[in-house]
């Protein structure tokens, strides 16, 4: 029988057996430590995400690494942790190119579950939009490179039945990537194969033919969270004081409208809005031209042509806040999608070599009247200072309005889990 | 046994040691307690150097010997930058482009062998005879530009030198009739100019003393000289040997770390090219110590030139008998070493990541979970010291702890070898008592109105002008902030650019990470994106903060030494030099001037206007 020694978690003592892995003795007593790479039946651990970097005896280091001891102290959630594990996570979705809308693993994924669970809203780090290829190579598999985070699970975890590697990691630095084999891959068992697909901890190894998506209720994080405020009521804010009406500014650069017509679901409460806002330059009114100074800004979509700077910069002379609202205005979302591929690529593909072209129409549109596109799809905050940003693919109607108003009068309110978690 | 036929005659110590064991059963554990996958990066430099490149067929053929999947062989080969999958050129240049050499004029050459040899920057010419490619650091930053041809150095370049080098090579002269012999530039050996490290030594001047010092005897010598890990760690050397002893694991090895990476380093080199038989004699007195039979020295690639003289000394020691069977004469101890190239990969140069490079696989430092003297190379105890060490080690045996402590500071007892490159007029190596201060040293080396100074190299610390009077020591007193020099100092002047400083060594970090660990691969690159922003004059006040913070996570939560001290001297610049960088961000309207380039973005477009 193990020795039982006693370690400190968070302040809390501890009796626990001796030499067991930190990871699992927090989580038996009910601390979860946030982890992507971490296999219990794996030793060494792989130690290879870090989100599970904690505090041990005044020294930062990853609890998977750590075998319990006598009198080990252990800092887990405190603030500064939370916030570099929050980091870490945001280091990923900036690394990879992760677009949430379309991919097959949304709501399975322990990548985009961690990031809700942390309460990530948006990447504190620049999007790097490194140019990826997908791996359509395999006659079974497909390598999404874009959404690897290259956790090394799949290379520890897959072998074949003669006990070959079938992944491995390529290259180095920045240029690191999971390769495949095909021709060993090619010898697994359907079986291996899906759970080759099951135990990445994004959506980077899709099996053809076999889906992972599931029904909307029935997915592996629909109903899972640790989350203590997920059914929490809002908090009570302070009793709102007399307001003043001020004046707002909204456009749609490089977006959808969808962030627009989010807005307008405020519902009943637009009434309100109606008598303490007027609104200034925006499709809702159709003025095209700022006509007084706005006391907000609101922005919707990234910029992906020149005309799209020049709006963008107008707000930010004539607004004294500017918000960002919506994934495609804060980091370039769906849009930002060909910023993997060469604009020439994306114009040729479209313009030249489309099937649906009509015969004879062979030429790239290009006209003075005509916005000129940009190399890439910036975010605004690329080009002008943004004040706020508000995520969210769109973000609720409510969220908008609330943080509106807290800007704009200065009244607290706080985001619930239910009022992120869109997914 | 196949394999190991195959295999002979690329190493002598090799042939050796086969016929060792049908000899007697006796034998000790040495190159055959080694499994065949050991040999994985000698086969691929056979296939490298015979035709430039790694071919499909070759990886197939490796695959098929170690039973490995051609993948697991694919990852290895794309660790290392030195092996190519395409042809890299019948004469393959790698230029340096490091710090120093960027000072010396890296662009001119880098378009001066453009010119001259018709092939761009990582790239073979048309004609396929030569190979462009750039390297970081190769451990000549005394006499930089330098670059390698065919991994034979080329020092003090200029254009007509780099013009006529190729001359002659289009002619046919074999490159190692023209390279050069990089020169030692031993500047200065402590006071009594008889320092300790280039003192008189004769093979067996410590190794005769082994037996009656007794492993217990050599531990405690070695604690009394407090030497301490040369490679910039400091671990005391007497710990790491007695727990190595300690284990009950056999057979046990000891790994020299001559995987000089650390840009502007290049004391080993010296040792090596001046006293390897120091180093190899320190393996022994080590070897002797733990109880181990065998040794590997880890050589760098880029020091691929020095491996003839080290395999020739080696050679000498095991015709004397010093190395063998019964090594020195001492009845139960058998020894033997043999020299293992890397092949371009600084992160090799962390003890755990270069025990899996030995092993065969790919670079990437191990987690914590075991130390190298439990479970190291091949999951056995195992010694690693840096070359330095094990030639202090040597010298301390040759000449008794007595004198050693003779030199440097009570707390700090010996000498310390420094490299010295940069802005200074005698660029070289200095053999400095512990307890000099920076200032002796600028003086010693005539820098150059010193403004900016790079310790310990990219993953040191930075020094000003009021760390002048801070003596450079392993160990300080309560009144002195000493520093604690791992090997290398790099002085800038006040011309110098140090955002460009701190971009070089950004683009070092993000290539030469390993990549396994998120902090570490992402965020280097992260902080390389932030200070091209810095570059272009488009970052304001908050992204210096950023860069601090960011910092501050990438050391917090990285998994080895090459994450945690990749932005020190980011960091301590920021802080040191904070007028200097408030001249290099833009200044704060309201974020209306961020200098967003419409023209450059709107480049590509305006192609399709006809």
């Amino acid at each position: 029988m193990a020795k039982h020694v006693n370690i400190t978690i968070d302040g809390r003592s501890f009796l626990v057996d001796e030499g067991k892995n930190l990871v699992d003795v927090a989580r038996e007593n009910g601390i979860f430590i946030p982890s992507l790479c971490y296999f219990d039946h794996i030793e060494p651990p792989l130690g290879t995400c870090r989100t599970c970097t904690c505090k041990i005896n005044g020294k930062f280091g990853p609890a998977c690494t750590e075998k319990v001891s006598e009198g080990l102290t252990v800092e887990v959630n405190t603030e500064e942790l939370k916030d570099s594990r929050k980091a870490l996570v945001e280091m990923m979705f900036a690394e990879g190119n992760h677009i949430c809308p379309s991919c097959e693993k949304s709501g399975n994924c322990d990548l985009q579950h961690m990031g809700y669970e942390l309460g990530i809203s948006h990447s504190r780090f620049p999007h790097l939009f490194k140019d990826r290829v997908i791996d359509y190579n395999s006659q079974r598999m497909v390598m999404e490179h874009n959404r690897c985070i290259k956790c090394l699970r799949c290379v520890v975890e897959v072998f074949t039945d003669d006990g070959k590697r079938v992944f491995n990691y390529q290259s180095r630095g920045h240029e690191t990537y999971v390769g495949l084999d095909y021709e060993q891959e090619a010898r697994l068992t359907h079986e291996q194969a899906v759970n080759a697909m099951n135990i990445c901890p994004t959506g980077a190894i899709i099996v053809r033919g076999e889906s992972i998506s599931k029904p909307f209720g029935d997915r592996k994080f629909d109903l899972t969270s640790r989350r203590e405020d997920f059914d929490e009521k809002p908090k009570s804010t302070k009793k709102p004081g007399k307001k003043t009406p001020k004046v707002i500014g909204t456009v749609s650069l490089a977006g959808c409208f969808g962030c627009h017509m989010s807005l307008l679901d405020i519902d009943t409460e637009l009434l309100d809005i109606v008598k303490l806002v007027s609104f200034n330059k925006s499709p809702l009114t159709d003025f095209k031209e700022f006509t007084t100074r706005c006391d907000i800004g609101i922005i919707e979509g990234g910029c992906c042509n020149d005309e799209n700077v020049e709006t963008l910069r107008k707000f930010r002379e004539n607004c004294d806040v500017l918000v960002s609202v919506g994934e495609c205005a804060i980091w370039g979302g769906l849009p930002s999608m060909r910023n993997m591929i060469p604009l020439g690529e994306c114009l040729e593909e479209a313009f030249l070599n489309c099937v649906t072209n009509e015969t004879g129409s062979n030429v790239v549109p290009y006209d003075v009247d005509l916005p000129k596109l940009l190399d890439r799809v910036y975010a605004c905050s690329e080009i002008v200072k943004i004040d706020y940003n508000i995520p969210g693919c769109p973000p609720d109607a409510q969220h908008i309005w609330k943080a509106v108003k807290n800007i704009l009068w200065g009244e607290e309110f706080s985001v619930l889990y239910s009022e992120f978690k869109y997914d | 046994m196949k394999k190991a036929k195959m295999n002979a005659g690329q190493n002598g110590s090799k042939q050796k040691d086969d016929t060792l064991k049908s000899e007697d059963v006796n034998t000790p554990l040495n190159v055959l307690a080694e499994p065949p996958r050991t040999q994985m990066l000698n086969r691929l430099w056979e296939f490298q150097m015979a035709k430039g490149y790694i071919s499909e067929s070759d990886i197939s053929t490796l695959a098929r010997e170690y039973d490995l999947s051609v993948i697991e062989v694919e990852g290895v080969v794309s660790f290392y930058h030195f092996f190519h999958r395409t042809p890299a050129g019948k004469f393959t240049i790698y230029l340096n482009n490091s710090m120093t050499s960027e000072l010396k004029g890296f662009r001119r050459m880098l378009e001066a062998f453009e010119r001259e040899t018709g092939a761009s920057v990582g790239s073979v010419d048309p004609t396929g005879t030569f190979g462009l490619f750039l390297t970081p650091c190769i451990g000549l930053c005394d006499q930089e530009p330098a670059a390698l041809i065919n991994f034979y150095p080329f020092t003090n370049l200029n254009t007509l030198k780099i013009r006529s080098v190729i001359t002659k090579l289009k002619k046919g002269v074999p490159v190692s009739q023209i390279c050069d012999q990089p020169d030692s530039h031993i500047r200065y050996t402590t006071k009594k100019n008889e320092g300790i490290f280039f003192r008189e030594f004769k093979p067996g001047d410590a190794l005769n003393k082994l037996s009656r010092m007794g492993p217990d005897g050599i531990i405690d010598v070695m604690r009394d000289s407090k030497l301490a890990g040369r490679g910039g760690a400091f671990y005391p050397t007497w710990m790491k040997w007695q727990a190595a002893a300690e284990e009950e694991n056999k057979p046990r090895f000891v790994l020299c770390n001559a995987d000089e990476g650390e840009p502007g380093t290049f004391k080993d080199r010296v040792l090596m090219s001046e006293v390897p038989e120091t180093m190899i004699e320190g393996m022994i007195a080590c070897g002797y110590t733990i109880g181990a039979e065998f040794g590997l020295i880890y050589l760098r690639g880029e020091y691929r030139w020095l491996k003839e003289k080290i395999d020739k000394t080696l050679d000498l020691y095991r015709e004397k008998g010093f190395l063998g069977r019964h090594c020195g004469g001492i009845s139960d101890f058998h020894f033997d070493i043999r020299v293992q190239m890397g092949a371009g990969s600084y992160v090799c140069g962390e003890e755990t990541a270069m025990i899996e490079s030995l092993e065969g696989n790919r670079g990437e430092p191990r987690t914590k979970w075991f130390f190298p003297v439990q479970k190291g190379y091949l999951q056995k105890p195992t010694v690693v010291n840096n070359v330095e060490t094990f030639c202090a080690a040597a010298r301390i045996i040759q000449i008794g702890v007595k004198e050693y402590n003779k030199y440097g500071l009570p707390k700090s007892p010996g000498t310390k070898l420094i490299s010295v490159s940069g802005d200074c007029n005698l660029p070289g190596l200095y053999e400095i008592e512990w307890g000099m201060t920076l200032k002796e040293l600028c003086d010693l080396c005539e820098a150059d109105d010193p403004w900016y100074i790079q310790e310990s190299g990219p993953s040191g610390t930075v020094l000003g002008l009021e760390d002048m009077n801070r003596p450079i020591a392993m160990f300080g007193d309560m009144f002195t902030q000493h520093i604690r020099c791992g090997g290398a100092i790099t002085i800038f002047n006040k011309r110098r650019d140090i955002i460009q400083i701190l971009m070089n060594y950004a683009n070092f970090y993000k290539s030469e990470s390993c990549g396994i660990c998120t902090p570490c691969r992402a965020g280097n690159f992260i902080i390389q994106r932030k200070l091209e922003h810095l570059q272009n004059g488009l970052a304001d006040a908050d992204d210096l903060e950023d860069l601090k913070k960011w910092s501050f996570l990438i050391r917090t939560t990285s998994r080895c030494g090459l994450g945690k001290t990749a932005n020190n001297s980011l960091v301590i610049a920021l802080d040191k030099f904070a007028d200097y960088f408030k001249d290099h961000i833009a200044p704060s309207d309201k974020g209306l001037n961020r200098k967003f380039n419409l023209e450059a973005a709107t480049h590509e477009y305006e192609s399709y206007k006809d």
